[in-house]
This record gives structure tokens, sequence and C-alpha cells, in this order.
């Protein structure tokens, strides 16, 4: 067998490879620097960010589950002013890439604001849009639930930035497929999906739920069958690239994310078992790929041809 | 930071919940007192961080209380078996703060990550004392290890069974250059109250990654956001901000 090919190419960049820690795995990517040269990612998404600096949720934020973890953390971030100089300073100095900017918010105004300052950052090759943070209230999938309102952030958000716009899109819905949909018809150059499912748990000593907030993110292995399936539904129905992500673990998983749809695979929970894991994955990658007898990356993307 | 594979060499019960575990494997990720380990366990997704005992240049000594699936785990596990550990976590305390008569102070399961600091500042000729404090008798543990290292130790138990009646508090020396201290919150806040100088606090959260990925386990701080597993577990008394 010839050369592999692990590239892909991601709304007019180039990606080494289709792998992308995703965003609340990978702080701003340089204390992960000091594990690994992260330049050996595709890029990776940052952890969201907001207008205002944000604590977060009460503690505890964190619940173990069945193949997976429930999270409330509420988007600790440290605001889009300190975002655009200081964190985007210190992962300047490490990561070469152009980098996936993350955003959520409360308001469109809020959105609108936040992208347009990260938008103007030259090392931000794409934006993100979290319209599905299922642990802040009043926010984030207040919009990510309703088409009208994902129109309406993406038509405005459109307006004021210059980089390619991934909407990332909540499987706490009746019709993921819809909300794509509703993205693509407002100017999303692309979709990334799933965000965490809604979960809970409750503690047998206290009878008490086990997170602050109630309710958290469930992901990790557990939501990888059902990422798969709102991928493969979405790719079917848009004719915008879709990043899949949602309990990827494996070289093996990325492939099997890829024939669903994706172009590219975004890796979350796994970056918290083994802090290692993208570049384990990345690793991997061509020694799977030999395994299935395929060549290019590029081939595989929506099935095999 | 440093993943690495360790063996298991002994496992022992200390009290009736408490367990001694010995690991053999590589500890050179390990730069400090007071930092902890993260655990891979079979069958349970995130790892388990608990408190490093001591450690040698090949050895690893973990002491930790059976309080869920993780060390209920934990307690089975055989001589050999194979576990997967995350070493050199957090930021452990500063020992150049000590001064000549360091008190350490431990409550519980909080006792264990004491052990190697009292090690460092005996040989450093400090003069080391200790107070532990527990619920009852049947609990206490490791007076005897201390004790060999050369500190004046302490005990106290809630119930008056054994040592001095009462809480930790209630044995504190009249004077010491400096504190350490590990344990349940509500005895934090209580040495926090009844100190008169100086010290730094060793603080438990629930976490999801154990190395500063995640924000799961942030506290505030009168500088700031920090996250336990990174930028803690060890706080100073200047920097507290008691929440809860």
């Amino acid at each position: 067998m010839g050369e592999i090919d692990t590239k892909v190419n991601l709304l007019g960049i180039e990606l080494d490879n289709p792998i992308i820690p995703a965003s609340g795995t990978f702080g701003f990517g340089y204390e992960f620097n000091d594990l690994y040269d992260i330049n050996i990612l595709g890029t990776f998404s940052w952890k969201g960010t907001t207008k205002e600096p944000r604590y977060g949720n009460a503690t505890p934020r964190i619940a173990e589950t069945p193949s997976g973890m429930l999270n409330a953390v509420g988007l600790q971030n440290p605001g889009v002013e300190k975002v655009v100089t200081v964190e985007a300073e210190k992962l300047a100095k490490v990561f070469h890439k152009k980098v996936m900017a993350n955003v959520s918010g409360f308001s469109i105004e809020e959105y609108v604001e936040v992208c347009e300052k990260v938008s103007k950052l030259d090392m931000v090759g794409w934006i993100e849009l979290n319209v599905s943070c299922p642990n802040v209230h009043g926010g984030g999938l207040a919009f990510g639930t309703d088409p009208e309102n994902i129109k309406a952030v993406v038509r405005e958000v459109k307006k004021v930035i210059n980089k390619p716009l991934i909407v990332k899109l909540s499987p706490n819905v009746t019709n993921i497929v819809e909300m794509a949909k509703a993205a693509e018809e407002a100017g999303a150059d692309a979709v990334s999906l799933i965000n965490t499912l809604l979960g809970m748990r409750i503690n047998l000593k206290t009878g008490k739920p086990l997170l602050a907030n109630t309710t958290g993110g469930l992901s990790g292995p557990a939501v990888f069958p059902v990422a798969v399936r709102c991928v493969y539904q979405v790719a079917h129905a848009v004719n915008i690239p879709v990043i899949g992500m949602g309990g990827v673990s494996s070289a093996e998983d990325v492939l099997e994310m890829m024939m669903a749809g994706a172009t590219a695979v975004q890796v979350g929970a796994a970056n918290l078992v083994n802090p290692y894991a993208c570049k384990e994955i990345i690793e991997d990658l061509p020694r799977v790929m030999e395994k299935y007898g395929i060549k290019s990356l590029k081939d595989i993307i929506g099935g095999r041809k | 930071m440093k993943r690495s594979i360790f063996k298991v060499q002994s496992n022992i019960a200390l009290t009736k919940d408490v367990y001694k575990m010995v690991l053999v494997g590589d500890t050179s990720g390990i730069t400090n007192c007071g930092q902890f380990v993260n655990i891979l366990l079979d069958g349970l997704y995130l790892r388990r961080p608990i408190s490093v005992n001591d450690y040698d240049e090949e050895t690893l000594t973990l002491i930790y209380k059976v309080v869920g699936v993780g060390t209920e785990k934990m307690k089975f596990m055989e001589e050999g078996t194979s576990l997967d550990v995350l070493t050199g976590l957090g930021n452990g305390y500063n020992l150049s703060k000590a001064g000549d008569h360091p008190l350490l102070i431990g409550g519980g399961v909080g006792v264990p990550p004491l052990y190697n600091l009292a090690k460092k500042l005996i040989k450093e000729g400090k003069k080391v004392s200790v107070i532990l404090g527990f619920n009852k008798k049947e609990e206490v543990f490791a007076e005897d290890s201390f004790k060999e290292l050369g500190c004046e130790v302490a005990v106290t138990t809630v119930d008056g069974s054994y040592g001095v009646k009462g809480f930790v508090t209630n044995a504190l020396p009249e004077s010491y250059s400096y504190f350490y201290t590990c344990g349940p919150e509500p005895m934090l806040k209580a040495v926090y109250n009844s100190t008169t100088t100086s010290g730094e606090f060793s603080f438990e959260e629930r976490m999801g990654c154990g190395f500063g990925a995640c924000m799961g386990c942030t506290c505030k701080t009168l500088y700031g956001h920090k996250r336990i597993c990174k930028d803690g577990p060890v706080l100073t008394k200047e920097e507290i901000v008691w929440e809860k």
C-alpha cells in the first residue's frame, strides 16, 4: 500500500489530520504543550469564551457515569478581553496552526460582540458557535433548541466576522436535523455535533443530586452511538461540512465518525482520562487506516466509496 | 506529570476501612510532597485521585479510605496487579516556609499526605509537631510512623476513646513557626480560625481530569479562580475564601 494520507480540508484550511480536541477539554492548549507538541493536532477548539469572565457553577461539577461522565462546569472562562490578549498570547508561543475559537453567550448581542473580537485574531481559523451548552441558564442551549433562534444568532454573527462559522449543535432536541438545516439556511459554514446529553445522578447516601447544578452534560464512550447517528442524519440532510464528536476515544472511532459523514472529528472526554489521547489517536491512525485498506481519509467522508 | 504503569507490591488494612497500598514503578514524575496521583481503575471511566503518603525512587505508598466504588475496587487489589497512574499532580507543600518548628495537622484520611512532608522536614533538622485527629480509637492510624520519624505526636479523638478528647484544635501547641494541614473542610476551617501563624491547607474536590484541563474542581481564592488539581491542592492561609 502506498502513502497513507490523513489530511482533510476544513472550510478552506488543510488539516494534517482530522483530530481536534473538543472545547472544554483542552483549555487554551498551551498547558497540554508541556505534555506533547500540540502542533501534531489538526487543530483544537479552545475553551468556550463569553463576553464577561465566568466562574462557572458551584462544585461538585463532575460525576462518574457508566462509560462516561457528567460535567456541569458552566462555561468557566476568563472573558473575551483576557482570552484575546493573555490566553491567545500564551498559545501563540507554542501553537503555530490556526485555532478554532469556541464562543458562547447569553444574548445575540453578546455572541456578536465576542465573535467580532476573536475574529480579529490572526491565529483564529474558524469560529465555533456554542448554542448548545446545557449547563448555563438563560443562554447557550436556549438558542440551540429553537431553529428560529439559531437562524437569528447565526445571521447576526455572520455580519461581523471574516472567518468561517461552525455552529455547535445540541442533541437535546426533538430533531437535530431541523437545527442543522436552520444553521445552514442562516449562513453557517459548517456544523459540529454533538454537545453533551443532559443527564443527572443522585447520591444514594444523601438522596440529593451528585452535581451542585443538579443536571449536567453526559459525555464519553456512552454517547458515541448517539453521536454517530446524529452525524449520519445531519450529514445526509445538509450540504455544509459536519464535524463529528461525542465519545470518540480511538482511531477506529474516528474512522466510524468520518464514515457517518464527518469531515473532521473532535475528541473530548477522552482527553480528561488520558492526557495523551489525541496524540495516541493521531499516531495510531495510519495503522488503523492500513488495516482497513484506507489510503486517504478524504475518501471515507460519508462512507466508503 | 507523568503517566506510567505501576505494580501493586502490597495492599493491607490499617483500620476497618483505611488501607495502605505500596506500588512499584517510575516515581520520577513526583516533584514535591503534598502532590497526588490519579489512578485508572478497571470498569470506571474517570481516574481516582489519591494523595501520596510516601515515595522513593521506585516505590509509591498510598493510604486511602474506602468511601466509594473506586476505593472499594482498590481494596481488593492483589500483589502484582498493574495500574495506569498519572503521577506528580498538583503543587504540593512549600517547605521553605516551615521555620524551625513546623506544626502538621491531619484529620482522618487527611493524615497520609503529611507523612512525606514530615520526613523531609525532619531531614532538614526541624522540630516537627504533629496533631492527628480521628473520630474514635478504632480509626487511629499512622501515629507510630510519625513517632518513628522523630516527630512529637498528639492524637485527638472526638469521643475521647484515645488521646486528647475533642478536635485537633484542642491539641494545638503554645508555639510553632508555621503549619501544614489536610483534612475534612470543617476541620480546615477550625484550623484556619484557631491558628496564630501563617500556614498551608490541602483541599479535596471532585475532579474530572486531575491535571487542569476540565475546570471541574475550581475554587475561588483572593487571587482569582484556582483549580484544586493544578493550582492546588495546597492553598496558603492568606488566599483562602471559605464558601460553603
